[in-house]
């Protein structure tokens, strides 16, 4: 149940009732003060996008779709995935919208509710993680190994030239560096993992 | 002697190990003092904020924890890579931005016996500390091998500049720091239009496509703009750019050169380091031309290890003897 205060009662004009709680929700799961209720459509956020080409909506659509509360539509969009993380958008909102940490938000919404529609970003992700969470520290010859046999290995010819290099080169290590505390940060995860961030 | 907390960051081990071979070659000239931190972690780079935000700000905020209790005549952590030195310093701004956040994550540190206090560090970037604690005086006064004639293009990447919490650069779109760097070592610098480009981050990995284009875009203005090498501060940017270059020119039926290194490793140079200890000959589109233009040599080209090659190896139908060549039936006596 929304709290009283995300919904405005139906009025003059309006088909259904407006509700904030998407908007809500998302804000508060976002790391800082994320200044997404002030967003004004002002649309400099996708103008200023390097991958908005690829995007099914610009970040100013889903800001709008988030305000309009179409959750299906918003944890399904390629958006939040596509985003490159570059800040461009965030320092150029004249309104202060944490923009990347509204996408990163979206992003592990959409991996809660099984959202996305392509597998591939939200797998890379957690194998990334799975290596951190095993040795301390990312192991990018195992991250690679296993996204590429699992995702694209038909990629693999294409890249053997560079691979190679990159070994010969001693650019990527053979086996992973660990960290020694791994006890204290496996505790710390594990305890993280149970909080969620409220108010 | 300036002294830093030093966060170096996995890809120093690994795919930036020319970064890391450069900062160590360059470090006595400039009387800088790295303290490695004990025992970091890794800082989740943008894979681990996707998702679990309480676990991935506790990732990071472990190492600054650690920093704040090896603080030891300094209270300033380096950090050279751009996404370490993005999240570190995130971290510490969004847990006094957000308290709620703040007091979470110090639940999880808790679980360790660590506590971290927003504010108890200072982060900041290599290229900062070279240019406002060492200053561009004493680099040039360090440079014996001017890189007269070298047309550099500065590209720093986005998470430097970007989002900036602390206000330390001078743009967050066209900074001059690299810039004034490059120039302090006699380099002629291209006036670089998408220096705080994107490089594609993880895309090269998850959409390769939308990759592509970005590395393009770069690869393509600095050649127009008549560059002869990219200088980087940034791993991730490095890796990008140098790695995927062969595939980009793949995709796109072009035929781009552009070497691209570390700042450091020009800086080396410049210094008068040989340019193998400057950790050159690791990046895969060969800065060969690049070093002739200052009149240094390239180090050797270090071969992949060829296959097996013995002279008998399987066993293989092997051809026949003369006598049996013409294909007639010989009797042997």
């Amino acid at each position: 149940m929304a709290p009283a205060e995300t919904v405005l009662t139906q009025g003059a004009g309006l088909k259904k009732p407006e509700d904030l709680t998407l908007l809500h929700e998302v804000a508060e799961a976002t790391a800082g003060v994320s200044h997404l209720e002030m967003c004004i459509q002002c649309g400099t956020c996708g103008g200023s996008c390097p991958s908005a080409a690829d995007m099914d909506h610009t970040p100013r659509a889903l800001f709008a779709m988030l305000r309009a509360g179409m959750r299906e539509e918003v944890l399904r969009s390629n958006t939040p995935w596509i985003c490159v993380s570059c800040y461009h958008c965030v320092v150029r909102c004249p309104q202060e919208v944490h923009i990347a940490d509204v996408m990163y938000t979206l992003k592990s919404m959409a991996i809660k509710a099984k959202k996305y529609t392509d597998s591939k970003p939200p797998d890379f992700s957690q194998t990334f993680v799975g290596m951190v969470e095993t040795f301390g520290r990312s192991f990018e010859l195992g991250l690679a190994t296993r996204f590429y046999l699992t995702h694209q290995p038909l990629r693999l010819p294409g890249m053997a030239g560079m691979g190679l290099g990159m070994l010969t080169k001693k650019r990527m290590n053979l086996t992973p560096n660990r960290i020694k505390n791994m006890d204290q940060l496996t505790a710390i995860l594990e305890k993280a993992k149970t909080l969620e961030l409220t108010s | 002697m300036n002294k830093y907390l030093f966060y170096p960051g996995c890809s120093m081990e690994g795919s930036a190990r020319a970064y890391y071979e450069s900062l160590k070659a360059i470090q006595p000239a400039l009387t800088m003092e790295l303290e490695e931190i004990e025992d970091w972690n890794c800082c989740g780079a943008t894979e681990y904020l996707s998702i679990n935000l309480i676990p991935a700000y506790s990732l990071i905020a472990r190492n600054l924890a650690l920093a704040a209790q090896q603080k030891n005549g300094t209270d300033t952590v380096m950090a050279p890579c751009s996404a370490c030195y993005l999240n570190l310093e995130k971290a510490d701004y969004y847990m006094a931005e957000r308290p709620a956040l703040g007091e979470k994550v110090n639940e999880a540190l808790a679980a360790g016996g660590l506590h971290y206090e927003p504010g108890s560090v200072q982060i900041r970037h290599l290229v900062d500390v070279i240019i406002n604690d060492i200053g561009l005086e004493t680099v040039k006064s360090k440079v014996v091998r001017p890189l007269t004639g070298l047309r550099v293009a500065p590209y720093l990447g986005c998470m430097v500049p970007r989002p900036d919490f602390a206000k330390r650069w001078s743009d967050h779109e066209h900074p001059s720091e690299l810039d004034d760097l490059m120039k302090a070592l006699g380099a002629e610098v291209i006036d670089f239009p998408m220096k705080t480009s994107c490089c594609g981050g993880h895309m090269t990995q998850i959409g390769p496509e939308t990759a592509y284009e970005l590395i393009r875009r770069l690869v393509a203005a600095a050649e127009e703009q008549g560059a002869d090498i990219m200088v980087t501060m940034c791993p991730m940017c490095q890796m990008n750019l140098d790695a995927y270059q062969g595939e980009t020119n793949r995709h796109f039926g072009t035929n781009y050169h552009m070497p691209i290194v570390f700042f450091t490793q020009l800086m080396a140079v410049a210094f008068g380091i040989d340019p193998k200890q400057a950790g050159f000959g690791l990046e895969l589109v060969s800065a060969k031309d690049a070093l002739a233009r200052i009149g240094l040599k390239a180090p050797e080209e270090q071969k992949p290890t060829p296959a097996r090659k013995k002279p008998e190896g399987l066993p293989m139908p092997k051809p026949l003897p003369k006598k049996y060549a013409s294909g007639q039936t010989v009797v042997e006596e």
